[in-house]
């Protein structure tokens, strides 16, 4: 499998980094550090632009960070490692969580995730489809619990997912 | 109301009125439904008697532990410190959905309560803390106080009052142990979301190292139709038969039922009726075999315990267990409960922070046992093991994610304690383990 296979974002380890706060960004960045009275303070933040637009957070994205806001790599990637959202490494074109924690446990969760293993093709929770379109993750509580099953897609929150409609919500995404 | 569902006649929808109303979203639509002319008055009112009319009313924390909202108000003096508000969205509890409703259809709601519980600890700015997960509920408030800033609302001269109220929304990162007071402060300053040791209290050193209060989307949601209305008023919604629990509670219903959704109904409201007339009962041709009444960390009831239960704070303390955030999750007749509790242990297990032994570890092996029993590899002595892990994670720790692990273990072991000894091979006495021989090693 190639690496562009997995990384439909584009990342190629070789190539030079570039930086994401520049122009727009970085004045959006300047704006989110006049909320906080520490700079520290829009480190979750930074990430979520970082991983907007590069689909993930590299090491590279991470030193960037660090830098951009007075603190080291190594502090940066434990604040990262502590959460589950930032993807460490690259992932599929739709990035699909299933909700299987007990309330969706108990309305048939599992079967649902199943689905979504046996038609995206990725056949194994957490591994990238051969064709770079999707990767399937088991999410802890979605906190939309009556609607089973919810099913995020990337950004998007899809409600009351069943075995019977995964086929047809996966043909409606490239 | 019943959201996604009509509302019920026995309903008392007072946070919920507007739900399924998308003009209500926008500020056009929110100002023509009365809101902010509360916010005005507040403004104008002196903090301490903001305060007086919140702790009359009897209102208390809907985020779970049930505090006095105007009592943990009254905490914060004006001292001439910096204070901070947080509004701790972080709905994460398994079966809780009841503020992203809120935020989904009424941020400015949320907007116009976070700005009145801020004017009431002296404090000018306020962050709302939202799971990162609630996309959705996270563009809505987003836009919300980007029209409040934009209508003067919020900001340095907040509707005229010559007082500065700054309100952001900060977006978490997934992790349900933010949902903890102190955790969410270490989150929004930027570190890993590890739940600080009390004391020092937030009313001390919270965020930032300032005083600072932190109340549930739901809490200052309320306190806004309380000072809109009066204290009386709000009293006046509940059964009246317990004066400790005052006003409407917004229950989230999922699992096994006929119309899961969010429910308003008066505090005091009888569960039989609750869940068998507003829910629709257990889908059809099942029965109940179990209730969680207020989120998974709270001790599982058999349907018997809630038929003569009031849903209260007391009340549900009577019957056994506690009223929690409020999600009811229920478990019909075809569910395996052994299964069921493992999946929830291994929930905690991924979500625990892992800065104490006996959470990280306890969280652990309860799911490794609970497993091992759900696939019939267990043994009688595993039954002991649990409890003894059990008493272990209770009350030893910084937070209480590990008692919350332990609960559910205990009480389901108490109340359905057959079905894992059915799981267990009758003549299997010990785990299987080949000894430690140092030779082989």
């Amino acid at each position: 499998m190639s690496l562009h296979a997995m990384a439909p974002h584009g990342h190629d380890e070789h190539a030079m980094y570039v930086p994401v706060f520049t122009g727009a960004r970085r004045a959006e960045l300047d704006e989110l550090l006049t909320r906080y009275p520490t700079k520290m303070a829009a480190l979750l933040p930074a990430l979520w632009m970082l991983q907007e637009d590069r689909g993930w957070v590299s090491p590279e994205g991470m030193a960037e960070v660090a830098h951009a806001l007075d603190l080291t790599p190594a502090y940066v990637k434990g604040v990262v490692t502590f959460y589950t959202m930032y993807h460490q490494h690259p992932v599929g074109r739709h990035f699909v969580q299933v909700c299987t924690t007990t309330p969706c446990n108990v309305c048939g969760a599992e079967d649902v995730v199943n689905a979504f293993l046996r038609e995206t093709k990725c056949g194994e929770l957490g591994v990238t489809s051969p064709d770079g379109r999707f990767t399937v993750i088991e999410v802890e509580c979605l906190g939309a619990c009556g609607f089973s099953t919810p099913v995020m897609v990337n950004d998007a929150m899809i409600e009351c997912v069943s075995v019977d409609t995964v086929r047809d919500l996966l043909a409606g995404l490239d | 109301m019943g959201y996604p569902h009509p509302s019920h006649p026995r309903e008392t929808p007072v946070l919920s009125k507007y739900f399924g109303d998308a003009e209500a979203r926008t500020l056009a639509g929110w100002q023509a439904r009365g809101g902010y002319e509360t916010l005005r008055q507040a403004l104008a009112t002196d903090p301490v008697e903001v305060q007086n009319v919140v702790k009359d009313s009897g209102l208390r924390g809907r985020g779970g532990a049930g505090f006095p909202t105007g009592v943990k108000w009254s905490f914060m003096k004006p001292d001439g410190k910096t204070h901070y508000l947080c509004i701790n969205a972080d709905e994460s509890e398994p079966g809780t959905f009841k503020d992203r409703e809120l935020m989904r259809w009424t941020p400015h709601q949320l907007v116009e309560g976070t700005a009145i519980a801020a004017h009431a600890i002296y404090a000018e700015t306020a962050y709302i803390y939202i799971r990162g997960e609630y996309t959705e509920p996270i563009a809505r408030m987003r836009e919300a106080v980007r029209e409040a800033y934009a209508a003067g609302i919020l900001g340095a001269n907040a509707m005229g009052s010559g007082k500065r109220v700054d309100v952001h929304v900060h977006k978490g990162a997934g992790a349900y142990i933010c949902g903890e007071e102190t955790a969410l402060m270490n989150s929004l300053e930027g570190r890993r979301g590890n739940p600080r040791i009390k004391p020092p209290f937030p009313a001390v050193a919270g965020l930032f190292a300032k005083p600072t209060t932190i109340n549930n989307v739901e809490t200052v949601c309320a306190a806004t139709h309380v000072l809109r209305n009066g204290a009386e008023w709000y009293k006046s919604l509940s059964s009246l038969a317990n004066p400790k629990s005052t006003g409407t509670k917004l229950f989230s219903v999922c699992g096994n039922v006929a119309r899961p959704g969010n429910y308003e109904v008066g505090m005091g409201f009888s569960m039989r009726e609750f869940l068998w007339d507003l829910c629709g009962g257990p889908p059809a041709g099942r029965t109940f075999k179990a209730i969680i009444p207020g989120g998974s960390s709270v001790p599982i009831l058999t349907p018997e315990e809630c038929e003569g239960a009031v849903m209260d704070y007391e009340g549900i303390q009577a019957a056994g267990s506690l009223l929690g955030s409020g999600g009811v999750i229920c478990f019909d007749d075809s569910q395996d409960m052994v299964r069921q509790i493992a999946r929830l242990a291994r929930f905690y297990a991924h979500e625990s922070c892992a800065q104490c032994t006996q959470c990280r570890e306890g969280t652990a092996w309860t799911t490794k046992i609970l497993e091992r029993i759900r696939d019939g590899q267990g043994t009688m002595k595993d039954l002991d093991t649990l409890l003894e892990i059990a008493d272990n994670m209770t009350g030893k720790t910084i937070c209480v994610l590990s008692d919350s692990c332990a609960t559910p273990v205990v009480s389901g072991l108490k109340k359905f304690r057959h079905e894992f000894e059915a799981k267990i091979p009758k003549n299997r006495s010990s785990v299987m383990i080949p000894a430690f021989s140092p030779a082989a090693a």
